[in-house]
């Protein structure tokens, strides 16, 4: 009992110092890649919470792909002279605003710990229902069945994150691909770990998503997975990205929340409501969903890291 | 007699609310992949069917004279999601399903894509101004804190690839600062919710309304999540990111961010203290939010009496204005509660009509002169009087001289505060009138004097039009019947809460 | 004090740390890095409260977790929108900074700009 509570402890300093590092480290590159480290910590303390599905998605999307965008674009912007001009506050500022921070920290701190052990919670709930769904697994049921609106809405951000982010492109670049072209000769390391761990990968990907009905897992944590060896394929060179005028990729974009928004539609003229399932086909429906939602993922992530068109590649 | 209750009863028309939300968000997905001019024909073919959504829900709502209410998924909350449509709600969708679609109508000789070609600013530009009325639907619309914080998200990333749509390095740099705001915003909203639901196991606004205590997690939560929506609405003092982003966008998206985007964050404030929290003591929250507001009526309108061109002096009375609206938190107890809410709902639909033909007639007059310098606009009225027609009117409803929306919702908003016996904010509403016209008046009298200019550019009549009809509704608001009122307080708490 | 405690003071923490990074660093990477540092404390909060939401033999209450899993994937996107903003910026200017009096008269890759 002891032993658990000093490891909770010892992890539990161990992520707030990696994080304090990653605000006051020197350079900027050094702070992404102290952000990755504290996205694989932060994985184990959700572990520790029981909350499996969120661990997985911490350390997919939270740690994993993300850590790949920050890492990317703090080594494109290293060799500047950015740090030159960077215009540190005055000293009795940053301790107001460290101040003010401190307090917020308290007072959440503080109503924290008046949290009751046995709060208010909606598991009881879930669970009644979980049956009607067919799934095992509660958190899919949450998102998928209870409020699947959320979530299909959260797929409307996704794409609405890649319209803004290709929107970055210089004029004559649109329609162009991302990323840099397949390498003639790709580096040995790298397209070997590519080459071993993609194939890998995409089981373990598709095995999440699958599972994800009544285990831990699911269309999130799957497709995160796919994004990951997509994206290391196309930084091992070995693939490119392709031009964001193709109509498969758009197609592919935006395959997950269309399925979801038309589901949702015909819930309404054959299952009572908006977003509801019939009696008794509610599992195959969802997994039917959460397909296309895994491939929407799995190519919305990596355009989002690769960022905005920069070749011009034939029409 | 609880609002769970009554707002979980099944109600015809309910249907129409998913719809209103799902409508934009099969355009942006359509506009995406079918591409080039498709975008901007999905995006101005569906506007007629999402103005005739928010019409409908309005005629339900103010037929049954009951909130329309609709459970999503077939679950009710807390478990599921509902959406609900009050007066406010349907007032302030039938407002955004009006002024994008003139913000559309304008955009077209900007944004024209050519056929076969793909362009990248038309495919951007009709895109995100779907994603922004599929997000603000929403946002008027959910009844659930989750939901919103979705929407919220939604919002944000519609307006800010706007912002920078030309991509010079200036609105760039507007984008991202507007970004970093809009995100610190969505992280405390987030914050609040999440103690919120630790507190009472529900995120349905009216079953927390039913449910609330004051309690530490309670007032924590609510400052967090409205210092988290002040951010978004750009009250002073979190207002900096607004002028170098609204000035710098596209003329149209300029009339969308100020007359729109802005509401629904502050939407959200109002549907928080006076709905979810309304059992709270709420005076001195509601003092500190109109104090707030006075400092951005008399900063932001000095600011603008100093700028140099003519949409910076716009984005920075867009940051006064926005201060007028919180002058009605403090003012929401008491008999005059009802005042001051309509006054706060008007000065709402008043600015964003006005702004919105305001910023439509600066980009003429910028297109038209190559420039958008006030000292430059010396007789510009006479080359283009329908264009200053329409930024004249609006900024009548600025000023708060009648006939006009603004001075229907002053004149409320200063007999609530002088009922009250808090006749500060009365006070700072008249310094703001007197301040708005200075700057208005630095800007219209050089140009009905003076010689005539060479104009650049004439300016199509269509889209002059567009600009004095915003401006004209924002005028006619004025008359708005007593039944106006009595609809705004559809769904609205019962009254009789004591006075704190 | 349970681990959910710890992690509920953990993110108290974050949420302070990540607010000072957000505020008071100048470089607008560090600041996107702040803010993922926030959000997650946030999150860490929704741990917590999932955590005492235990019940019916679920270990942690779904629906919290749903949130959070949400939060991560809007973050994400996020962050991807902010640093494509950042590398514009960069681009154009030469600098990663919103102070235009730090830009670089010339871009560093002799990159055109509109």
């Amino acid at each position: 009992m002891i032993l658990v509570q000093a490891l909770d402890l010892g992890l539990g300093l161990l992520v707030f110092a990696v994080g304090a590092w990653t605000v006051f480290a020197r350079g900027p590159f050094a702070a992404t890649v102290g952000y990755v480290v504290y996205g694989l910590l932060l994985s184990l303390v959700w572990i520790r919470l029981f909350a499996v599905d969120v661990a997985l998605t911490e350390a997919a999307i939270g740690s994993g792909v993300t850590g790949l965008l920050l890492i990317g674009a703090a080594a494109r912007m290293r060799d500047a002279e950015t740090t030159a001009h960077e215009k540190p506050l005055s000293g009795p500022l940053r301790l107001a605003i460290a101040a003010l921070c401190v307090l917020v920290a308290l007072a959440l701190a503080a109503v924290v710990l008046l949290l009751p052990d046995n709060g208010p919670s909606l598991a009881p709930q879930s669970l009644h229902h979980l049956a009607e769904t067919g799934l095992g697994n509660p958190v899919t049921a949450v998102l998928i069945a209870y409020r699947a609106f959320d979530t299909m809405l959260e797929k409307v951000v996704l794409v609405l994150a890649v319209v803004g982010v290709w929107s970055l492109a210089q004029d004559r670049y649109w329609g162009g691909a991302p990323g840099e072209a397949r390498a003639e000769r790709p580096e040995p390391t790298l397209a070997f770990l590519a080459q071993v761990l993609a194939p890998l990968g995409i089981l373990v990907g598709v095995h999440i998503f699958w599972v994800g009905a009544d285990e831990p897992g699911g269309a999130f944590q799957g497709g995160a997975i796919l994004a990951a060896m997509w994206m290391i394929v196309m930084m091992a060179r070995l693939s490119e990205a392709p031009a964001t005028r193709a109509r498969w990729l758009r197609l592919a974009l935006i395959a997950g929340p269309v399925v979801f928004l038309a589901a949702g539609v015909a819930g309404a003229v054959f299952a009572g409501g908006f977003f509801a399932y019939p009696p008794g086909f509610a599992k195959p429906v969802i997994l039917f969903i959460e397909a296309f939602m895994v491939l929407s993922i799995a190519v919305t992530l990596p355009m989002l890291v690769t960022g905005p068109p920069r070749r011009e590649t034939r029409q | 007699m609880t609002l769970g209750v009554t707002a979980l009863a099944a109600s015809a028309g309910g249907s129409l609310l998913p719809l209103a939300i799902l409508v934009p968000a099969l355009g942006v997905l359509l506009s995406l992949v079918l591409g080039g001019r498709q975008a901007e024909r999905i995006a101005l073919g569906l506007m007629p069917f999402e103005l005739a959504i928010a019409v409908a829900i309005a005629a339900f709502v103010g037929r049954s004279g009951q909130p329309l209410v609709y459970s999503l998924a077939g679950y009710e909350p807390p478990l599921g999601i509902a959406l609900k449509a009050d007066g406010f709600s349907a007032v302030m969708l039938v407002t955004a399903a009006l002024i994008a679609p003139a913000a559309g109508l304008f955009a077209r000789a900007n944004f024209a894509t050519p056929a076969g070609i793909e362009k990248r600013a038309p495919l951007v530009f009709w895109t995100l101004l779907q994603g922004l009325q599929g997000a603000l639907a929403l946002i008027f619309l959910s009844g659930d804190l989750f939901n919103l914080y979705v929407g919220l998200e939604l919002l944000t990333f519609a307006a800010v690839p706007l912002v920078s749509l030309d991509g010079r390095p200036e609105t760039v740099a507007a984008a991202l600062r507007y970004l970093l705001f809009a995100l610190f915003g969505s992280v405390f909203y987030l914050l609040g919710v999440a103690l919120m639901y630790g507190a009472y196991g529900a995120l349905d606004i009216a079953m927390l309304a039913s449910r609330i205590r004051p309690e530490p997690a309670v007032w924590l939560a609510a400052g967090l999540m409205t210092a988290g929506l002040l951010a978004k609405t750009a009250l002073f003092p979190l207002h900096l990111w607004l002028p170098p982003a609204h000035a710098n966008a596209p003329a149209a998206a300029s009339a969308v961010l100020s007359g729109l985007v802005v509401k629904g964050s502050f939407f959200l404030v109002v549907r928080l203290w006076f709905d979810v929290l309304s059992p709270l003591p709420g005076l001195i929250p509601g003092a500190i939010l109109a104090a707030l507001g006075s400092a951005a009526i008399l900063f932001g309108s000095v600011l603008a009496l100093r700028q140099a061109r003519l949409k910076l002096l716009i984005a920075y009375s867009t940051v006064a204005q926005i201060g007028y609206l919180f002058l009605m938190f403090p003012l929401g107890q008491g008999p005059w509660a009802a005042d001051a809410f309509s006054g706060g709902v008007m000065q709402a639909l008043a600015h964003a009509f006005a702004k919105a033909a305001m910023f439509l007639s600066a980009g003429l007059i910028a297109e038209s002169l190559g420039h958008d310098r006030i000292t430059g606009l010396g007789g510009a009225a006479r080359a283009l009087p329908v264009t200053f027609l329409a930024l004249g009117l609006g900024g009548l409803s600025l000023m708060g001289l009648p006939p006009s929306g603004g001075f229907a919702a002053k004149w409320l908003l200063m007999k609530a505060s002088i009922a009250s016996g808090q006749w500060v904010w009365a006070a700072v509403m008249a310094a703001g009138g007197l301040l708005a016209g200075g700057y208005l008046y630095r800007v219209l009298a050089p140009a009905i004097s003076g010689e005539r200019p060479q104009l650049k550019k004439t300016p199509a009549r269509s889209r002059e039009s567009v600009a004095l009809v915003l401006a004209l509704i924002a005028l006619l608001l004025a008359f708005a019947p007593p039944a106006f009122f009595a609809f705004l307080a559809i769904g609205r708490p019962a009254a009789g809460l004591a006075l704190q | 004090m349970t681990s959910a405690t710890l992690a509920g003071l953990v993110g108290a923490a974050l949420v302070g740390l990540g607010l000072y990074g957000l505020i008071a660093t100048a470089l607008p990477l560090r600041k996107i890095l702040a803010f993922n540092l926030m959000g997650s404390g946030v999150f860490l909060v929704f741990g917590i409260v999932a955590r005492k939401g235990a019940a019916a033999g679920l270990q942690s209450d779904p629906v919290p977790q749903a949130m959070v899993i949400t939060g991560i994937v809007v973050a994400f996107a996020a962050s991807a929108l902010a640093v494509a903003l950042v590398l514009r910026l960069f681009n154009e200017t030469g600098g990663a900074t919103l102070d235009p009096d730090a830009w670089a008269k010339r871009p560093p890759d002799g990159a055109e700009s509109e």
